[in-house]
Protein backbone atom coordinates (compact mmCIF):
# COMPACT_ATOMS: atom_id res chain seq x y z
CA UNK A 1 0.00 0.00 0.00
CA UNK A 2 1.88 3.30 -1.40
CA UNK A 3 1.11 6.63 0.23
CA UNK A 4 -0.87 8.31 -2.52
CA UNK A 5 -2.87 6.04 -4.54
CA UNK A 6 -5.17 6.73 -7.50
CA UNK A 7 -6.82 3.14 -7.70
CA UNK A 8 -9.16 2.54 -10.98
CA UNK A 9 -9.87 5.61 -11.41
CA UNK A 10 -12.23 6.45 -14.51
CA UNK A 11 -13.20 10.05 -15.25
CA UNK A 12 -13.63 12.24 -18.19
CA UNK A 13 -14.96 16.07 -19.01
CA UNK A 14 -17.97 17.31 -18.31
CA UNK A 15 -20.53 14.42 -19.80
CA UNK A 16 -18.09 13.36 -22.10
CA UNK A 17 -16.40 10.19 -23.06
CA UNK A 18 -14.19 8.70 -20.14
CA UNK A 19 -10.43 10.04 -20.89
CA UNK A 20 -9.13 8.02 -18.20
CA UNK A 21 -10.54 4.24 -17.88
CA UNK A 22 -9.92 2.59 -14.55
CA UNK A 23 -6.01 3.80 -14.30
CA UNK A 24 -4.17 2.96 -11.40
CA UNK A 25 -1.28 5.45 -10.48
CA UNK A 26 0.87 5.18 -7.05
CA UNK A 27 3.68 6.57 -5.09
CA UNK A 28 5.61 6.74 -1.89
CA UNK A 29 6.94 9.09 -0.29
CA UNK A 30 10.67 10.09 -1.23
CA UNK A 31 9.89 8.74 -4.84
CA UNK A 32 9.51 9.98 -8.29
CA UNK A 33 6.70 8.71 -10.44
CA UNK A 34 6.60 9.71 -13.91
CA UNK A 35 3.37 9.10 -15.75
CA UNK A 36 4.59 8.92 -20.01
CA UNK A 37 2.42 7.68 -23.08
CA UNK A 38 1.42 9.85 -26.26
CA UNK A 39 -0.51 12.90 -27.19
CA UNK A 40 -4.06 12.04 -25.57
CA UNK A 41 -3.40 9.17 -23.41
CA UNK A 42 -4.91 10.83 -20.75
CA UNK A 43 -1.81 11.58 -18.46
CA UNK A 44 -2.53 15.27 -17.72
CA UNK A 45 -6.42 13.71 -17.28
CA UNK A 46 -5.07 11.05 -14.82
CA UNK A 47 -3.05 13.87 -12.87
CA UNK A 48 -6.10 16.09 -12.54
CA UNK A 49 -8.59 13.05 -11.66
CA UNK A 50 -5.90 12.62 -8.68
CA UNK A 51 -5.98 16.51 -7.81
CA UNK A 52 -9.33 16.99 -7.88
CA UNK A 53 -10.38 18.88 -10.71
CA UNK A 54 -12.68 16.56 -12.14
CA UNK A 55 -15.07 13.92 -10.56
CA UNK A 56 -14.36 10.51 -10.76
CA UNK A 57 -17.23 8.35 -11.85
CA UNK A 58 -15.64 5.44 -10.23
CA UNK A 59 -12.33 4.62 -8.05
CA UNK A 60 -10.89 6.18 -5.54
CA UNK A 61 -7.92 8.38 -4.51
CA UNK A 62 -6.15 7.39 -1.16
CA UNK A 63 -3.80 9.50 0.73
CA UNK A 64 -1.75 7.87 3.72
CA UNK A 65 -4.89 5.31 3.30
CA UNK A 66 -7.58 7.62 4.26
CA UNK A 67 -10.02 7.97 0.90
CA UNK A 68 -10.05 11.88 0.14
CA UNK A 69 -12.17 11.67 -2.94
CA UNK A 70 -14.67 13.68 -2.30
CA UNK A 71 -12.47 16.33 -1.11
CA UNK A 72 -12.23 19.73 -2.88
CA UNK A 73 -9.21 20.79 -4.66
CA UNK A 74 -8.40 23.24 -2.10
CA UNK A 75 -8.96 20.83 0.59
CA UNK A 76 -6.39 18.67 -0.85
CA UNK A 77 -3.96 21.50 -1.15
CA UNK A 78 -4.88 21.61 3.11
CA UNK A 79 -4.16 18.15 3.13
CA UNK A 80 -0.89 18.81 1.83
CA UNK A 81 -0.76 18.17 -2.18
CA UNK A 82 0.73 20.64 -3.84
CA UNK A 83 -0.01 20.66 -7.73
CA UNK A 84 1.77 23.07 -10.60
CA UNK A 85 0.39 23.22 -13.47
CA UNK A 86 2.04 23.23 -17.41
CA UNK A 87 1.24 26.91 -17.97
CA UNK A 88 0.33 29.75 -15.81
CA UNK A 89 2.34 28.01 -13.45
CA UNK A 90 3.61 31.62 -11.45
CA UNK A 91 2.04 35.03 -10.31
CA UNK A 92 4.18 37.30 -13.27
CA UNK A 93 3.11 40.83 -11.99
CA UNK A 94 4.24 39.41 -8.07
CA UNK A 95 7.68 39.17 -6.95
CA UNK A 96 9.44 36.22 -6.34
CA UNK A 97 8.82 36.75 -2.52
CA UNK A 98 5.24 37.46 -2.88
CA UNK A 99 4.95 34.28 -4.75
CA UNK A 100 6.07 32.30 -2.15
CA UNK A 101 4.31 34.25 0.67
CA UNK A 102 1.15 33.25 -1.75
CA UNK A 103 1.90 29.65 -1.86
CA UNK A 104 1.88 29.51 2.33
CA UNK A 105 -1.25 31.47 2.30
CA UNK A 106 -3.18 28.60 3.91
CA UNK A 107 -0.23 28.36 7.11
CA UNK A 108 -0.57 30.50 9.77
CA UNK A 109 2.74 29.55 11.44
CA UNK A 110 5.83 31.78 10.97
CA UNK A 111 6.81 31.54 6.97
CA UNK A 112 10.14 32.57 7.02
CA UNK A 113 11.93 29.73 7.48
CA UNK A 114 10.04 28.22 4.99
CA UNK A 115 11.48 30.46 3.04
CA UNK A 116 14.75 30.16 3.69
CA UNK A 117 14.35 26.57 2.90
CA UNK A 118 13.56 27.34 -0.51
CA UNK A 119 16.25 29.97 -0.93
CA UNK A 120 18.50 26.99 0.06
CA UNK A 121 17.04 24.84 -2.58
CA UNK A 122 16.81 27.29 -4.96
CA UNK A 123 19.48 30.19 -4.62
CA UNK A 124 18.50 32.12 -7.71
CA UNK A 125 15.29 32.81 -5.75
CA UNK A 126 16.82 34.36 -3.17
CA UNK A 127 19.19 36.60 -5.38
CA UNK A 128 16.02 37.66 -7.56
CA UNK A 129 13.57 38.01 -4.24
CA UNK A 130 12.51 41.44 -5.09
CA UNK A 131 12.27 40.95 -8.68
CA UNK A 132 8.21 40.72 -10.36
CA UNK A 133 8.49 36.69 -12.13
CA UNK A 134 7.20 38.16 -15.65
CA UNK A 135 11.09 39.34 -15.98
CA UNK A 136 12.50 36.14 -14.96
CA UNK A 137 13.63 33.39 -17.84
CA UNK A 138 11.79 30.34 -18.42
CA UNK A 139 13.80 27.79 -16.09
CA UNK A 140 13.80 30.35 -13.15
CA UNK A 141 9.93 30.49 -13.63
CA UNK A 142 10.00 26.82 -13.12
CA UNK A 143 11.97 27.35 -10.02
CA UNK A 144 9.50 29.91 -8.97
CA UNK A 145 6.81 27.79 -9.78
CA UNK A 146 8.48 24.63 -8.12
CA UNK A 147 9.35 27.02 -5.05
CA UNK A 148 5.48 28.26 -4.45
CA UNK A 149 4.38 24.86 -4.49
CA UNK A 150 6.31 23.57 -1.80
CA UNK A 151 5.48 26.39 0.29
CA UNK A 152 3.08 24.05 2.46
CA UNK A 153 5.80 21.72 3.03
CA UNK A 154 3.17 19.16 0.77
CA UNK A 155 4.05 15.86 0.91
CA UNK A 156 2.55 14.99 -2.50
CA UNK A 157 4.24 17.09 -5.74
CA UNK A 158 2.35 16.70 -8.46
CA UNK A 159 3.73 18.24 -11.97
CA UNK A 160 2.82 18.85 -14.87
CA UNK A 161 5.52 18.80 -17.51
CA UNK A 162 7.42 20.66 -15.80
CA UNK A 163 10.11 20.57 -18.71
CA UNK A 164 7.91 21.96 -21.54
CA UNK A 165 9.26 24.80 -23.48
CA UNK A 166 12.50 25.26 -21.73
CA UNK A 167 16.43 24.38 -23.02
CA UNK A 168 17.88 21.11 -22.53
CA UNK A 169 20.34 22.46 -20.18
CA UNK A 170 17.66 23.82 -18.25
CA UNK A 171 16.11 20.69 -18.24
CA UNK A 172 18.88 18.91 -16.81
CA UNK A 173 19.47 21.69 -14.32
CA UNK A 174 15.00 21.80 -13.19
CA UNK A 175 15.76 17.50 -12.87
CA UNK A 176 18.47 18.55 -10.33
CA UNK A 177 16.15 20.53 -8.55
CA UNK A 178 13.18 17.64 -8.64
CA UNK A 179 15.48 15.48 -7.44
CA UNK A 180 16.51 17.55 -4.35
CA UNK A 181 12.94 17.35 -3.55
CA UNK A 182 12.70 14.23 -3.82
CA UNK A 183 15.34 13.74 -0.90
CA UNK A 184 13.33 15.68 1.34
CA UNK A 185 10.81 13.02 1.63
CA UNK A 186 8.72 14.45 -0.88
CA UNK A 187 6.27 12.01 -3.77
CA UNK A 188 6.94 13.15 -6.52
CA UNK A 189 4.76 12.24 -9.50
CA UNK A 190 5.16 14.04 -13.12
CA UNK A 191 3.60 13.31 -16.17
CA UNK A 192 6.83 14.35 -18.72
CA UNK A 193 7.09 14.37 -22.59
CA UNK A 194 10.86 13.69 -22.49
CA UNK A 195 10.36 10.36 -21.58
CA UNK A 196 13.53 9.55 -21.72
CA UNK A 197 15.22 11.71 -19.34
CA UNK A 198 12.14 11.88 -16.93
CA UNK A 199 12.64 7.65 -16.92
CA UNK A 200 15.95 8.44 -16.15
CA UNK A 201 15.67 10.16 -12.92
CA UNK A 202 12.40 8.26 -12.15
CA UNK A 203 12.11 5.81 -9.27
CA UNK A 204 9.30 4.06 -11.32
CA UNK A 205 6.78 5.13 -14.58
CA UNK A 206 3.63 4.37 -15.87
CA UNK A 207 3.13 4.00 -19.51
CA UNK A 208 -0.39 5.17 -20.37
CA UNK A 209 -2.31 4.40 -23.55
CA UNK A 210 -5.95 5.35 -24.79
CA UNK A 211 -6.33 6.09 -20.70
CA UNK A 212 -5.33 2.78 -19.67
CA UNK A 213 -2.13 1.44 -17.92
CA UNK A 214 -0.05 -0.12 -20.51
CA UNK A 215 3.53 -0.44 -18.90
CA UNK A 216 4.50 0.27 -15.37
CA UNK A 217 7.99 -0.84 -13.75
CA UNK A 218 10.81 0.84 -12.45
CA UNK A 219 12.60 3.80 -14.17
CA UNK A 220 15.58 1.22 -16.01
CA UNK A 221 12.98 -1.59 -16.50
CA UNK A 222 10.81 1.08 -19.01
CA UNK A 223 14.11 2.32 -20.49
CA UNK A 224 15.17 -0.96 -21.39
CA UNK A 225 11.68 -3.05 -22.64
CA UNK A 226 12.10 -3.27 -25.82
CA UNK A 227 8.31 -2.59 -26.72
CA UNK A 228 8.12 0.61 -24.39
CA UNK A 229 11.56 1.82 -26.09
CA UNK A 230 10.34 1.00 -29.93
CA UNK A 231 7.00 2.29 -29.35
CA UNK A 232 7.98 5.45 -26.98
CA UNK A 233 11.15 6.17 -26.85
CA UNK A 234 12.04 6.40 -30.58
CA UNK A 235 15.00 3.91 -30.28
CA UNK B 1 6.14 90.57 -10.05
CA UNK B 2 4.16 89.98 -13.48
CA UNK B 3 5.56 86.67 -13.67
CA UNK B 4 4.68 85.31 -10.34
CA UNK B 5 1.06 86.99 -11.21
CA UNK B 6 0.81 84.78 -14.02
CA UNK B 7 2.11 81.76 -11.84
CA UNK B 8 -0.72 82.75 -9.28
CA UNK B 9 -3.38 83.19 -12.45
CA UNK B 10 -2.49 79.39 -13.12
CA UNK B 11 -2.23 77.94 -9.58
CA UNK B 12 -6.06 79.34 -8.92
CA UNK B 13 -7.28 78.93 -12.18
CA UNK B 14 -6.17 75.47 -12.89
CA UNK B 15 -3.56 73.90 -11.05
CA UNK B 16 -5.67 73.72 -7.74
CA UNK B 17 -8.85 73.12 -8.94
CA UNK B 18 -7.19 70.21 -11.64
CA UNK B 19 -5.04 68.66 -8.65
CA UNK B 20 -8.80 68.80 -6.64
CA UNK B 21 -10.69 67.43 -9.50
CA UNK B 22 -8.08 64.77 -10.77
CA UNK B 23 -8.37 63.56 -6.75
CA UNK B 24 -11.86 62.61 -7.04
CA UNK B 25 -11.37 61.17 -10.54
CA UNK B 26 -8.83 59.42 -9.16
CA UNK B 27 -10.78 57.88 -6.02
CA UNK B 28 -13.46 56.94 -8.95
CA UNK B 29 -10.52 55.36 -11.32
CA UNK B 30 -9.65 53.15 -8.68
CA UNK B 31 -12.81 52.30 -7.20
CA UNK B 32 -13.40 50.83 -11.51
CA UNK B 33 -10.08 49.51 -11.93
CA UNK B 34 -9.71 46.90 -8.83
CA UNK B 35 -13.53 45.96 -9.73
CA UNK B 36 -12.27 45.42 -13.31
CA UNK B 37 -9.06 43.57 -11.69
CA UNK B 38 -10.81 41.26 -9.37
CA UNK B 39 -14.18 40.63 -10.34
CA UNK B 40 -13.31 41.15 -14.07
CA UNK B 41 -15.89 43.61 -15.64
CA UNK B 42 -16.24 46.98 -16.51
CA UNK B 43 -18.65 48.37 -13.95
CA UNK B 44 -21.07 50.59 -15.36
CA UNK B 45 -22.71 51.63 -11.85
CA UNK B 46 -19.60 53.11 -10.75
CA UNK B 47 -20.74 57.01 -10.87
CA UNK B 48 -24.59 56.08 -9.82
CA UNK B 49 -22.77 53.81 -6.67
CA UNK B 50 -20.80 57.01 -5.75
CA UNK B 51 -24.00 58.95 -5.80
CA UNK B 52 -25.79 56.88 -3.72
CA UNK B 53 -23.10 56.36 -0.67
CA UNK B 54 -22.84 60.64 -1.31
CA UNK B 55 -26.68 60.79 -1.11
CA UNK B 56 -26.25 59.04 2.81
CA UNK B 57 -23.80 61.82 3.51
CA UNK B 58 -26.22 64.45 2.63
CA UNK B 59 -28.91 63.39 4.71
CA UNK B 60 -27.28 62.64 7.73
CA UNK B 61 -25.32 65.97 7.47
CA UNK B 62 -28.85 67.35 7.22
CA UNK B 63 -29.62 64.98 10.13
CA UNK B 64 -26.67 65.90 12.56
CA UNK B 65 -27.13 69.43 11.45
CA UNK B 66 -31.19 69.10 13.04
CA UNK B 67 -29.22 67.69 16.09
CA UNK B 68 -26.65 70.73 16.22
CA UNK B 69 -23.79 67.97 15.64
CA UNK B 70 -20.66 69.65 13.40
CA UNK B 71 -17.56 69.97 13.35
CA UNK B 72 -16.72 73.60 13.92
CA UNK B 73 -14.48 75.06 11.27
CA UNK B 74 -14.81 71.88 9.06
CA UNK B 75 -17.62 70.65 7.33
CA UNK B 76 -20.10 68.17 9.04
CA UNK B 77 -20.24 66.09 5.76
CA UNK B 78 -17.02 64.60 7.33
CA UNK B 79 -18.58 62.87 10.17
CA UNK B 80 -20.87 61.20 7.91
CA UNK B 81 -18.28 59.30 5.89
CA UNK B 82 -18.25 56.43 8.34
CA UNK B 83 -21.69 55.87 8.23
CA UNK B 84 -22.54 56.83 4.67
CA UNK B 85 -19.37 54.20 3.64
CA UNK B 86 -21.46 51.52 6.21
CA UNK B 87 -24.56 51.84 4.01
CA UNK B 88 -22.85 52.14 0.87
CA UNK B 89 -20.91 48.47 1.68
CA UNK B 90 -24.30 47.55 2.33
CA UNK B 91 -25.42 48.12 -0.34
CA UNK B 92 -23.01 46.98 -3.10
CA UNK B 93 -22.52 43.89 -1.01
CA UNK B 94 -26.13 42.83 -1.21
CA UNK B 95 -26.10 43.98 -4.72
CA UNK B 96 -23.10 41.96 -5.62
CA UNK B 97 -25.43 38.79 -3.50
CA UNK B 98 -28.40 39.11 -5.60
CA UNK B 99 -26.82 40.18 -9.31
CA UNK B 100 -23.38 39.76 -9.40
CA UNK B 101 -22.79 36.49 -7.82
CA UNK B 102 -25.27 34.72 -9.86
CA UNK B 103 -23.30 35.45 -13.26
CA UNK B 104 -19.67 35.06 -11.53
CA UNK B 105 -21.10 31.56 -10.37
CA UNK B 106 -22.51 31.00 -14.24
CA UNK B 107 -19.01 32.36 -15.38
CA UNK B 108 -20.99 34.67 -17.61
CA UNK B 109 -18.49 36.29 -20.19
CA UNK B 110 -17.10 40.29 -18.89
CA UNK B 111 -19.67 41.46 -21.50
CA UNK B 112 -22.19 39.87 -19.56
CA UNK B 113 -21.51 41.01 -16.61
CA UNK B 114 -21.05 44.97 -17.67
CA UNK B 115 -24.64 44.71 -19.34
CA UNK B 116 -26.07 43.32 -15.97
CA UNK B 117 -24.56 46.20 -14.51
CA UNK B 118 -25.96 48.96 -16.58
CA UNK B 119 -29.33 47.46 -15.40
CA UNK B 120 -27.86 47.91 -11.84
CA UNK B 121 -26.92 51.74 -12.78
CA UNK B 122 -30.55 51.94 -13.65
CA UNK B 123 -31.93 50.22 -10.53
CA UNK B 124 -29.24 52.50 -8.25
CA UNK B 125 -30.59 56.00 -10.28
CA UNK B 126 -34.18 55.00 -9.19
CA UNK B 127 -33.54 54.56 -5.58
CA UNK B 128 -31.81 57.75 -5.50
CA UNK B 129 -34.55 59.78 -7.13
CA UNK B 130 -37.24 57.91 -4.26
CA UNK B 131 -34.70 58.69 -1.77
CA UNK B 132 -33.89 62.10 -2.25
CA UNK B 133 -34.95 63.36 -5.86
CA UNK B 134 -32.54 65.00 -8.75
CA UNK B 135 -32.64 67.66 -6.81
CA UNK B 136 -29.17 70.04 -6.69
CA UNK B 137 -28.54 70.12 -2.80
CA UNK B 138 -25.55 71.66 -1.01
CA UNK B 139 -24.15 70.01 2.56
CA UNK B 140 -21.34 72.42 2.94
CA UNK B 141 -21.01 74.06 6.01
CA UNK B 142 -18.18 75.08 8.39
CA UNK B 143 -15.52 77.56 6.82
CA UNK B 144 -15.66 78.11 3.01
CA UNK B 145 -11.90 79.02 2.25
CA UNK B 146 -8.83 78.62 3.99
CA UNK B 147 -6.97 81.80 2.22
CA UNK B 148 -9.16 84.15 0.70
CA UNK B 149 -8.02 86.33 -2.67
CA UNK B 150 -8.42 89.34 -0.20
CA UNK B 151 -6.18 88.24 2.77
CA UNK B 152 -3.73 87.06 0.10
CA UNK B 153 -3.62 90.09 -1.94
CA UNK B 154 -2.97 92.08 1.39
CA UNK B 155 -0.61 89.79 2.55
CA UNK B 156 1.53 89.92 -0.39
CA UNK B 157 0.47 92.80 -2.12
CA UNK B 158 0.71 91.34 -5.58
CA UNK B 159 -2.28 92.04 -8.13
CA UNK B 160 -3.87 88.68 -7.95
CA UNK B 161 -5.00 86.78 -4.99
CA UNK B 162 -4.42 83.28 -4.46
CA UNK B 163 -7.85 81.08 -3.43
CA UNK B 164 -7.68 77.87 -1.40
CA UNK B 165 -11.57 76.70 -0.87
CA UNK B 166 -11.64 74.23 2.34
CA UNK B 167 -12.83 71.66 0.25
CA UNK B 168 -9.87 72.08 -2.41
CA UNK B 169 -7.79 71.30 0.54
CA UNK B 170 -9.57 68.54 2.24
CA UNK B 171 -10.46 66.59 -1.17
CA UNK B 172 -6.24 66.51 -1.77
CA UNK B 173 -5.53 65.58 1.82
CA UNK B 174 -8.18 63.00 2.65
CA UNK B 175 -7.49 61.28 -1.31
CA UNK B 176 -3.64 60.93 -0.10
CA UNK B 177 -4.10 59.34 3.31
CA UNK B 178 -7.37 57.17 1.47
CA UNK B 179 -5.47 56.21 -0.99
CA UNK B 180 -2.02 55.77 1.01
CA UNK B 181 -3.45 53.08 3.43
CA UNK B 182 -5.33 51.64 0.46
CA UNK B 183 -1.71 50.91 -1.33
CA UNK B 184 -0.15 49.62 1.90
CA UNK B 185 -3.28 47.58 2.10
CA UNK B 186 -2.71 45.79 -1.41
CA UNK B 187 1.02 46.23 -0.97
CA UNK B 188 2.04 45.14 2.02
CA UNK B 189 -0.77 42.73 4.01
CA UNK B 190 -1.35 39.18 3.37
CA UNK B 191 -4.76 40.18 1.94
CA UNK B 192 -3.72 42.63 -0.12
CA UNK B 193 -1.24 40.37 -1.49
CA UNK B 194 -4.09 37.21 -1.75
CA UNK B 195 -5.74 40.09 -3.50
CA UNK B 196 -3.05 41.08 -6.49
CA UNK B 197 -2.56 37.09 -7.04
CA UNK B 198 -6.01 36.73 -7.34
CA UNK B 199 -6.51 39.30 -10.05
CA UNK B 200 -3.00 37.72 -11.84
CA UNK B 201 -3.74 34.20 -11.69
CA UNK B 202 -7.33 33.51 -10.68
CA UNK B 203 -6.77 29.28 -11.35
CA UNK B 204 -3.13 29.33 -9.50
CA UNK B 205 -4.78 31.65 -6.66
CA UNK B 206 -7.01 29.00 -6.40
CA UNK B 207 -4.51 25.92 -5.95
CA UNK B 208 -2.70 28.30 -3.47
CA UNK B 209 -5.96 28.13 -1.10
CA UNK B 210 -7.27 31.71 -1.30
CA UNK B 211 -10.57 32.13 -0.88
CA UNK B 212 -12.51 33.45 -4.17
CA UNK B 213 -15.43 35.01 -1.96
CA UNK B 214 -13.26 36.62 0.05
CA UNK B 215 -11.25 38.13 -2.02
CA UNK B 216 -14.58 39.47 -3.64
CA UNK B 217 -16.04 40.88 -0.17
CA UNK B 218 -12.76 42.60 0.43
CA UNK B 219 -13.27 44.63 -3.17
CA UNK B 220 -16.10 45.79 -2.50
CA UNK B 221 -14.98 46.67 0.99
CA UNK B 222 -12.11 48.59 -0.59
CA UNK B 223 -14.08 49.51 -3.55
CA UNK B 224 -16.76 51.00 -1.34
CA UNK B 225 -14.74 52.94 0.78
CA UNK B 226 -12.73 54.62 -1.90
CA UNK B 227 -16.14 54.99 -4.33
CA UNK B 228 -17.89 56.68 -1.62
CA UNK B 229 -15.53 59.12 0.22
CA UNK B 230 -14.53 60.03 -3.59
CA UNK B 231 -18.30 61.03 -4.07
CA UNK B 232 -18.70 62.84 -1.27
CA UNK B 233 -15.74 64.98 -1.44
CA UNK B 234 -17.06 65.72 -5.06
CA UNK B 235 -20.37 66.87 -4.01
CA UNK B 236 -18.54 69.20 -1.27
CA UNK B 237 -16.59 70.57 -3.86
CA UNK B 238 -19.41 71.24 -6.58
CA UNK B 239 -22.73 70.69 -4.66
CA UNK B 240 -24.73 67.17 -5.22
CA UNK B 241 -26.44 66.77 -8.31
CA UNK B 242 -27.41 63.11 -8.06
CA UNK B 243 -27.47 62.26 -11.68
CA UNK B 244 -24.43 64.59 -12.50
CA UNK B 245 -22.46 61.93 -11.21
CA UNK B 246 -23.06 59.32 -13.93
CA UNK B 247 -21.73 62.09 -16.53
CA UNK B 248 -18.78 61.76 -14.78
CA UNK B 249 -18.05 58.05 -15.18
CA UNK B 250 -16.85 59.40 -18.58
CA UNK B 251 -13.96 60.78 -17.22
CA UNK B 252 -13.55 58.13 -13.88
CA UNK B 253 -13.12 55.21 -17.08
CA UNK B 254 -10.90 57.32 -19.02
CA UNK B 255 -8.84 58.10 -16.15
CA UNK B 256 -8.78 54.55 -15.49
CA UNK B 257 -7.94 53.44 -19.16
CA UNK B 258 -4.80 56.07 -19.24
CA UNK B 259 -3.77 54.50 -16.55
CA UNK B 260 -3.81 50.51 -17.45
CA UNK B 261 -7.49 49.23 -16.86
CA UNK B 262 -6.63 47.03 -13.46
CA UNK B 263 -3.97 49.02 -12.16
CA UNK B 264 -4.63 50.52 -9.08
CA UNK B 265 -1.11 52.97 -9.10
CA UNK B 266 -1.88 53.24 -12.81
CA UNK B 267 -5.74 54.76 -12.32
CA UNK B 268 -4.75 57.13 -9.80
CA UNK B 269 -2.28 58.77 -12.49
CA UNK B 270 -4.46 58.59 -14.55
CA UNK B 271 -7.21 60.68 -12.54
CA UNK B 272 -4.87 63.61 -12.66
CA UNK B 273 -4.39 62.67 -15.91
CA UNK B 274 -7.46 63.77 -17.31
CA UNK B 275 -8.16 66.28 -14.63
CA UNK B 276 -5.12 68.54 -15.28
CA UNK B 277 -5.65 68.04 -19.44
CA UNK B 278 -9.85 68.76 -19.68
CA UNK B 279 -8.42 72.32 -17.24
CA UNK B 280 -5.64 73.07 -19.45
CA UNK B 281 -7.23 72.58 -22.62
CA UNK B 282 -10.87 74.63 -21.80
CA UNK B 283 -8.87 77.18 -19.38
CA UNK B 284 -8.88 81.10 -21.08
CA UNK B 285 -5.68 81.57 -20.99
CA UNK B 286 -5.57 85.81 -21.51
CA UNK B 287 -5.49 87.12 -17.83
CA UNK B 288 -1.87 84.99 -17.80
CA UNK B 289 -0.47 85.86 -21.49
CA UNK B 290 -1.64 89.84 -20.38
CA UNK B 291 1.04 88.99 -17.15
CA UNK B 292 3.98 87.60 -19.39
CA UNK B 293 4.16 89.17 -22.15
CA UNK B 294 4.95 92.74 -23.12
CA UNK B 295 1.94 95.18 -23.59
CA UNK B 296 2.26 94.99 -27.42
CA UNK B 297 1.40 91.71 -27.66
CA UNK B 298 -1.43 91.49 -25.54
CA UNK B 299 -3.76 88.82 -26.76
CA UNK B 300 -7.10 90.19 -27.54
CA UNK B 301 -9.18 87.03 -27.90
CA UNK B 302 -10.05 84.93 -24.59
CA UNK B 303 -6.86 82.51 -25.81
CA UNK B 304 -8.84 79.21 -24.84
CA UNK B 305 -8.47 76.21 -26.91
CA UNK B 306 -11.71 74.92 -26.20
CA UNK B 307 -15.10 75.90 -23.87
CA UNK B 308 -15.70 74.67 -20.71
CA UNK B 309 -18.33 73.09 -22.71
CA UNK B 310 -16.03 70.21 -24.29
CA UNK B 311 -14.65 69.06 -21.30
CA UNK B 312 -16.05 65.83 -21.46
CA UNK B 313 -14.61 65.79 -24.95
CA UNK B 314 -10.85 65.78 -23.68
CA UNK B 315 -11.58 62.74 -21.65
CA UNK B 316 -13.10 61.29 -24.54
CA UNK B 317 -10.05 62.36 -26.69
CA UNK B 318 -7.83 61.53 -24.57
CA UNK B 319 -9.65 57.75 -23.87
CA UNK B 320 -9.85 56.78 -27.88
CA UNK B 321 -6.18 58.22 -28.17
CA UNK B 322 -4.91 55.47 -25.76
CA UNK B 323 -6.91 53.02 -26.94
CA UNK B 324 -5.69 53.50 -30.53
CA UNK B 325 -2.29 54.15 -29.45
CA UNK B 326 -1.53 52.37 -26.41
CA UNK B 327 -4.42 50.09 -24.96
CA UNK B 328 -2.51 48.43 -22.56
CA UNK B 329 -2.67 52.00 -21.17
CA UNK B 330 0.47 54.81 -20.18
CA UNK B 331 1.18 52.44 -17.16
CA UNK B 332 0.69 49.22 -18.19
CA UNK B 333 -2.04 47.70 -17.13
CA UNK B 334 -4.42 44.10 -16.74
CA UNK B 335 -3.40 43.23 -12.68
CA UNK B 336 -3.22 44.84 -9.33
Amino acid sequence: MAFFEGNKMTAGYGSGPDIINSCSINADKGEIVAILGPNGAGKSTAMKAMLGLLNLKSGSVLMDGKNISSLSPQDRVKAGISFVPQTRNVFADLTVRENLEVGAFLRSDDINKVIEEIYELFPILNEKRSQKVGQLSGGQRQQVALGRALMIRPSVLMLDEPTAGVSPIVMDELFDHIIKVKETNVAIIMVEQNAKQALSISDRGYVLVTGENKFEGSGNELLNDPEVRRSFLGA
Amino acid sequence: MDFINAILVLLNYTIIPALTYGSQLALGAIFVTLIYGILRFANFATGDMMSFGTMFAVLLTYYFQSLGINLGIFPTALITIPFATFMMILYMLSIDKFVFEYYRIKKSPPVQLAMVSVGVMFVTQAIIRIIIGPADRTFLDGQKFILKASEFKEMTGLNEGLTIKSTQAITIVITMIAVSIMFWFLNRTKTGTSMRAYSDNEDLALLSGIDPKRVVLITWIIAGILATIGGILYGLDKSYRPFVYFNNMLPIFAAAIVGGIGNPFGAFLGGYVIAFAEIFLTYAYKKFFTYILPEALEPNSMMQLLSTDYKFAVSFSILVIVLLFRPSGIFKGKTL
